[in-house]
């Protein structure tokens, strides 16, 4: 098989300045936001004592597991050494750190004393899992920098394998972290379980995959390079086993939340009368988040179409942010237990379901984090060699290549 | 005088012993009356016993008391407004049965706010009593998504006069102190005192380690309990009639 052959992509043409004014724009008006926020007190948002985290922190949580996911394309090609993934580690890496990046943003601008950070990464309390998640943030864009330099330069590309062993480890301690973010949280029913980390792994899996098809498949497509049916036959494939298995955890957890009496509650929240929660569980999570594209993906023609295993992306990423919805805004929707057997009531909104409706600036915030992971990465495949100059099945299919060099022989 | 060998010994070890024991007996007395610039000690519980039978649906003497103490302000929309003390009433699913008891931040022995907290921020203070430290919290909200009671409020706005002796801040986490600007200076939280004078004379505070105090006593000799006993969390403050 021929080396791969690195390119930056020109960006000299107007729909590439535009594109990045687009991006820019979106993140100025999410800085605003952040500001606005910050200067009137985040009762301008829709969060409140009940829901005390809001859309904010499902755009953070779903870039976050989403940079952790993406990272396997690489992961496959460096640590599994499946070859024909090789061309698209360095974009794996990058998007990786850029998706981390823009999540920690929305995360950090959402606190109530951002200009505290400084506080937060010089003191700290071991026993908290956001002090864990501190170093295992910033460790990871680390871990991943250099590992994308062993690929890049050439004299390094001998330690490619361990550097991308060790990313790998630290990208599953990473959304461990943030899965038990949510699975340490011992009094909420919709919390305190052990299986949140690995589902929160799998769910990266299948989150960044999406992303990562679509990423590539628009890069392809706007920059006109060659991308083949065999990579993406390959990857599409593979969206559709981690799809499957998130489903697989889903039905686990609830099955297992289903057999204790105990959160029959808040399982009927969930499954039956939570109203907005409920529709977006199972038009959004699952519907059109899971089976549509399982159906897609899988389909003997569907899923030969290019812009079926886009829409199907598209739809796994839909999906994916309805289902964090679900998790953190119907989990804390769904009042404490405090006297169990008893009716409450108070000021407070004990016994309540908690109400909470997305505010602009909070939206715009959650925007703006996006918009800032894209434009990174849109203009760091300008500035450095990230994709192949063709992903064509003859020059990533050792197979085809294989079959393509014995044809030129023969002629 | 002269003193033979046994005598010597004798006194000399009295001597030691004294010497020995002196500290000890200074921490004793120490523990019993602290003066405000000194550190508090474990030597110290502060709790609160609440008996729910003499709560009276309707009465709310301990809330006011406290949002006065405190100065929380009372113009806020209701979803946002600070609430460190709050009366809940409860109605038996089966038999109907009403009752009503004040909730606050219950001052666990083990507070799952402090254990998440990143920077900190939210601490449990030697003596028991668990505290927001206003100039390190970042305003994460940690602390409020892992509280098994929902004692915890976030200021969602900017405030003007505070309490010289209360911090508070917009952006940042906070719930009922035990009134600790209170409690060191030797006077009783302000929810108690004003359950004693308005109200049904509900709470008792006081040093649970102390086995002279009343409270130590009562929870000595009638029954008590937690709320969330199932969380293992050894909370300060107990209820009874539940």
């Amino acid at each position: 098989m021929k080396s791969i052959d690195f390119r930056e992509i020109e960006g000299r043409s107007l729909g590439y300045y535009a594109l990045l004014a687009f991006f820019g724009v979106l993140v100025l008006i999410g800085l605003g936001a952040a500001y606005y926020m910050e200067t009137n007190g985040h009762h301008v948002t829709g969060m409140n004592n009940q829901i005390v985290w809001g859309i904010p922190h499902v755009f953070a949580v779903f870039m976050i597991v989403s940079a952790s996911g993406v990272l396997n394309v690489a992961s496959i090609a460096s640590v599994f050494g499946r070859t024909m993934y090789k061309p698209l580690a360095r974009l794996s890496g990058l998007l990786a750190i850029t998706l981390l990046i823009g999540g920690l943003t929305v995360l950090v601008l959402d606190l109530g004393k951002p200009d505290r950070l400084i506080v937060a990464m010089t003191t700290y309390n071991f026993k908290s899992i956001f002090a864990w998640n501190i170093f295992l943030y910033t460790g990871f864009m680390v871990v991943v920098a250099v590992y994308l330099w062993m690929m890049m330069e050439r004299r390094m590309n001998a330690h490619t394998h361990t550097a991308g062993l060790a990313a790998f480890i630290w990208r599953l301690t990473l959304t461990t972290g943030t899965g038990s973010i949510f699975g340490f949280l011992i009094a909420r029913q919709a919390y305190d379980s052990a299986l949140l980390a690995p589902m929160f792994i799998i769910m990266s899996f299948s989150f960044g995959l999406a992303i990562f098809i679509l990423y590539t498949m628009a890069a392809y497509s706007l920059t006109g390079r060659p991308l083949g049916d065999a990579i993406l036959r390959r990857l599409k494939n593979l969206l559709g086993v981690f799809v499957a298995s998130v489903l697989y955890f889903v039905v686990v957890y609830h099955l297992t939340n289903l057999y204790m009496t105990a959160h029959h509650d808040f399982e009927r929240f969930i499954l039956l009368d939570g109203g907005v929660y409920t529709a977006l569980f199972w038009i959004g999570q699952i519907v059109i988040g899971s089976i549509v594209p399982l159906v897609i993906l899988f389909h003997p023609r569907l899923g030969g179409s290019r812009r079926m295993i886009a829409l199907g992306a598209a739809l796994v990423l839909v999906g994916a942010f309805c289902q964090v919805y679900v998790i953190i805004v119907g989990g804390q929707a769904f009042p404490l237990i405090l006297f169990p057997g008893k009716i409450v009531s108070s000021s407070f909104f004990d016994g309540a379901i908690g109400q909470y409706r997305p505010s602009l600036p909070e939206i715009a915030l959650g925007i703006g984090g996006v918009s800032l992971a894209l434009a990174m990465a849109t203009f760091a495949i300008k500035v450095l060699p990230f994709l192949p100059a063709s992903l064509a099945d003859s020059d990533v299919d050792p197979h085809q290549a294989a079959v393509k060099a014995t044809e030129a022989a023969h002629a | 005088m002269s003193i033979d060998r046994r005598q010597f010994l004798t006194v000399g070890g009295a001597v030691l012993a004294s010497a020995a024991l002196a500290p000890g007996m200074r921490l004793i007395e120490l523990a019993q009356a602290r003066s405000r610039d000194e550190a508090v000690t474990s030597l110290q519980r502060w709790g609160m016993l609440v008996d729910t039978t003499r709560c009276a649906v309707g009465c709310s003497a301990c809330v006011t008391a406290c949002n006065k103490e405190n100065g929380l302000e009372q113009n806020v929309r209701l979803d946002i407004r600070p609430q460190w003390i709050r009366t809940v009433t409860l109605r038996d699913e089966h038999t109907g049965y009403v009752q009503t008891l004040p909730m606050m931040c219950q001052h666990c022995e083990e507070p799952p706010c402090a254990d998440v907290c990143p920077t900190g921020a939210s601490f449990r203070r030697a003596d028991g009593i668990v505290l927001v430290d206003r100039h390190i919290c970042i305003g994460c909200r940690y602390c409020m998504m892992a509280c098994p009671y929902k004692a915890r409020s976030f200021v969602h706005e900017n405030l003007t006069d505070q309490r010289a002796d209360i911090p508070r801040g917009k952006g940042t986490v906070e719930a009922c102190t035990m009134c600790v600007h209170r409690v060191d200076e030797g006077r009783i939280p302000a929810c108690v005192e004003a359950c004693n004078s308005d109200g049904g004379k509900a709470l008792t505070f006081g040093d649970i380690k102390d086995p002279a105090s009343e409270i130590a006593k009562r929870l000595a000799t009638q029954q008590s309990e937690e709320i969330r006993p199932d969380l293992a969390l050894d909370t300060g403050v107990r209820y009874q009639g539940l």
